[in-house]
């Protein structure tokens, strides 16, 4: 008799624990919802953690008005088959009120402005707990950022100041104003992610398959040709066999160029791969080599 | 938009092998649509691999991330970004080599001031495994930092200098690893290269090391020599030591048996949260949903829950994909039982004659992990153990144990920051409690300051007081 696991059964069943534990233990719940394949796991994580209730949570779109189209078609038609609450915090209408200032220039991009939407939606809606989907294999400051994140009243974390977190006994203790960010997925890989992906039969957005498109390179990424974004005098525009890593704002979410139409042939392409996948498609962590831990600091997912 | 096949996997396709005793068959796992076996250019993909968390622990110089770089990169799991990164800012900061520790190192200050703040989590595969690594700095907090990095490790790597043999710190990562019951030790012997390669040097530290072990509760101890630097026996066996008979460190790893570590014994089901539908489709359905702790739930078994100490059945064992014959740790499922009780969170499902200590009289190795106030007698904390929340107030303070002496000091009165004894508990309500060493799961807790709710103290229960 064998009583052993596969890694994604092992890595599921830890998710579905702290999906459980905050469920039961905060008030308020969210799970954020980006529409990439992450948080797409993570609904279906969530949805076998509470089967065969619905969610005892809403979901969150941080929505930055530069989406894919597939992307928000997608979440609309995912979000009324599990019966789940829909909560929409636009970056658009901050810019519209004048809380939040759109940045110029051909480099401009809408990712750090998500942070004033997020914040106040936590605050509108009395948010105590938002699941992400991070995982500490993506960035260097994630890799040392718990299952529970604390955020204190301004949303900082402080990375010099997390309390300790052992054995599976998480510490949701919370004051008044605070909340955490919770990651169940903290111990996936993006590898673990697409076999989960396959194993499962999840559908996913078409923009993560190879497709064409019309891209131009720009810091070593192709980006796409969009009304979101303004190609600078040397860049030219050209047409391109490329799929999407990671789905994010369009202005700052590189493609990568690929045959892989199929989740067998992303696996294939995914584990032979020399570059991480926030590296090789993500404009906004090449400010600098700590720019995901300032933006964390402030308040980021 | 593209549908994927939504093909119907059933739970216990996903297992290794089948609890029904015959290894899954390649052909089966093609079946119910397990990926497909191929090697890839470059690696090799596991497809249903097992994962071993382990912990590595060492000081400043010994070479500990010389080796997890060299792991990482033998293994291909560096990037060349990442890589590149690093070269970088090894660069800016005037190092003469690529220092691998900044692959670890990510935060800001950590980069400023050349030191490890805290526990870091990487990981990589091989086709057998996937391996979770949790890397604890030498210096700072290191007592609290190792205990958190050990506490869901099954296996600890202890790294030794060859040429300055067991050194207090050896002793005390080892005094470490014992406490929080790892089960399976590997002294890396390192810098063989520096010594010309001698097994007699190498026999030397072995015998030194297992001298100090006969004082600990190890299960598992294998010693490697190796060389971080060049490689020999880290991942390949390299020629340089055809003295040393054992495996290469990534082979050991790859190998070591883990799948009798876990608890098939004593069933425990900590209830997490209780599955309410009210829907028309699920009428009265009441599912009692957690992570099973140890032992083997199946349909039909007898159950007894605890406090009430009421009687039933399991009528299911649901998952998502649907009933499971049999449930075992850590599998995350929710239990139907055939008679309604009142169950709600914080109470344990277990069997009527293999049950926990009910006691509120807790007997237990602590480690207290803040500068902000001691542990000593009469102070009250909060608690969480399993599913249960509760308030403890400290009844006494046996010993503080010196972790490098292993002297104990029965005059002490108090804990300060990354200091451990042995501490009695009382707490408000009954804890349904196993010995540490028979089940960590149901044998450990937290304790949290109810001021600013930090979790200040770790404990490891030795049983009933």
């Amino acid at each position: 008799m064998s009583y052993e696991l596969s890694h994604l059964r092992e890595l599921e069943a830890e998710s579905i624990f702290i999906f459980r534990e905050v469920a039961a233990e905060f008030e308020r719940p969210c799970l954020l919802f980006s529409g990439g394949k992450d948080s797409i796991v993570m609904l279906r994580l969530a949805e076998k953690a509470f089967h065969p209730c619905k969610l005892p949570f809403p979901v969150m779109h941080i929505d930055t008005g530069h989406n894919f189209p597939e992307v928000l078609e997608f979440r609309d038609r995912r979000l009324e088959e599990l019966g789940a609450r829909l909560v929409v915090a636009s970056v658009q209408d901050a810019i519209d009120t004048g809380k939040v200032v759109e940045e110029t220039g051909p480099r401009a991009s809408r990712n750090q402005l998500q942070i004033t939407p997020l914040l106040d939606a936590i605050e509108e809606h009395r948010f105590d707990a938002l699941f992400g989907g991070a995982r500490r294999d993506e960035e260097k400051a994630r890799a040392k950022e718990r299952v529970y994140s604390f955020r204190d009243e301004f949303g900082q974390w402080d990375p010099k100041n997390q309390r300790p977190e052992l054995w599976n006994l998480y510490n949701g203790k919370l004051r008044l104003g605070e909340h955490i960010r919770v990651f169940p997925i903290s111990n996936w890989t993006e590898l673990d992610i697409w076999q989960y992906i396959q194993a499962e039969g999840i559908e996913i957005p078409s923009v993560y398959f190879a497709h064409q498109r019309e891209v131009f390179e720009r810091d070593g990424m192709l980006l796409a040709v969009s009304e979101y974004i303004t190609l600078m005098d040397s860049e030219e525009a050209f047409t391109e066999s490329v799929r999407y890593r990671t789905v994010g704002d369009m202005s700052c979410t590189g493609a990568v160029e690929s045959d892989a139409d199929t989740v067998e042939k992303i696996i294939e392409e995914v584990s032979a791969t020399r570059i991480t996948e926030r590296g090789a498609t993500r404009a906004d962590d090449r400010v600098s080599e700590a720019a995901m831990e300032d933006r964390k600091k402030v308040g980021y997912f | 938009m593209r549908l994927l096949d939504r093909k119907k996997v059933g739970y216990f396709y996903w297992l290794i092998r089948s609890p029904r005793s015959d290894p899954v068959r390649l052909s089966d796992r093609k079946k119910v649509g397990y990926l497909s076996w191929h090697r890839p250019k470059e690696s090799w993909v596991p497809l249903v691999a097992e994962i071993l968390r382990f912990a590595t622990a060492g000081s400043v110089d010994d070479g500990k991330s010389t080796l997890i770089g060299r792991m990482l990169y033998d293994t291909k799991t560096i990037f060349q970004d990442q890589l590149e990164a690093v070269e970088r800012t090894s660069e800016q900061m005037g190092n003469e080599y690529t220092n691998l520790a900044l692959l670890t190192d990510g935060l800001r200050a950590e980069r400023e001031q050349g030191i490890t703040i805290d526990v870091a989590y990487r990981y990589f595969s091989t086709p057998k495994r996937k391996f979770i690594i949790a890397d604890t700095p030498g210096h700072i907090q290191y007592t609290r930092n190792m205990v958190t990095g050990a506490s869901t490790a099954d296996l600890a790597i202890v790294l030794i200098d060859v040429r300055n043999g067991v050194v207090e710190q050896s002793r005390r990562h080892a005094f470490i690893a014992s406490l929080l019951r790892i089960p399976h030790l590997v002294l890396c012997v390192n810098k063989m290269d520096l010594v010309d390669y001698s097994q007699e040097a190498f026999d030397k530290v072995v015998a030194e090391f297992r001298d100090f072990a006969t004082k600990l509760d190890i299960g598992d101890l294998t010693f490697i020599p190796v060389s971080a630097l060049v490689g020999d026996n880290v991942v390949d066996r390299g020629e340089n030591m055809p003295w040393y008979e054992g495996t290469s460190l990534l082979h050991h790893l790859e190998q070591v048996h883990i799948a009798s570590d876990r608890n098939l014994i004593d069933a425990r089901l900590p209830v997490q949260y209780v599955l309410r539908p009210q829907s028309d489709a699920y009428h009265d359905y009441r599912g009692y949903a957690g992570t099973i702790s140890g032992g083997v739930l199946k349909p039909g078994d007898d159950v007894v829950v605890l406090p009430s100490g009421f009687e039933s059945k399991i009528a299911s064992i649901e998952t998502y994909e649907g009933p499971v014959e049999e449930a075992f740790a850590p599998m995350a499922v929710s239990v139907r039982l055939e008679d309604d009780i009142d169950i709600s969170r914080g109470d344990m499902i277990c069997r009527p004659n293999n049950r926990p200590h009910v006691s509120q009289d807790l007997d237990a190795m602590v480690c207290w992990m803040t500068a902000d106030a001691k542990l000593e007698p009469r102070l009250k904390l909060g608690i969480k153990h399993t599913s249960r929340a509760a308030r403890v107030m400290v009844k006494d303070l046996q010993y503080r144990l010196d972790i490098n002496s292993l002297h104990r000091d029965e005059s002490s009165t108090s804990l300060e920051l990354n200091e451990i004894g042995r501490v009695t508990l009382r707490s408000t309500v009954p804890l349904f409690v196993d010995e540490y060493r028979r089940n960590r799961d149901t044998g450990s807790f937290v304790l949290i300051d109810e001021n600013t709710n930090n979790t200040v103290g770790a404990g490891m229960i030795l049983g009933e007081s």
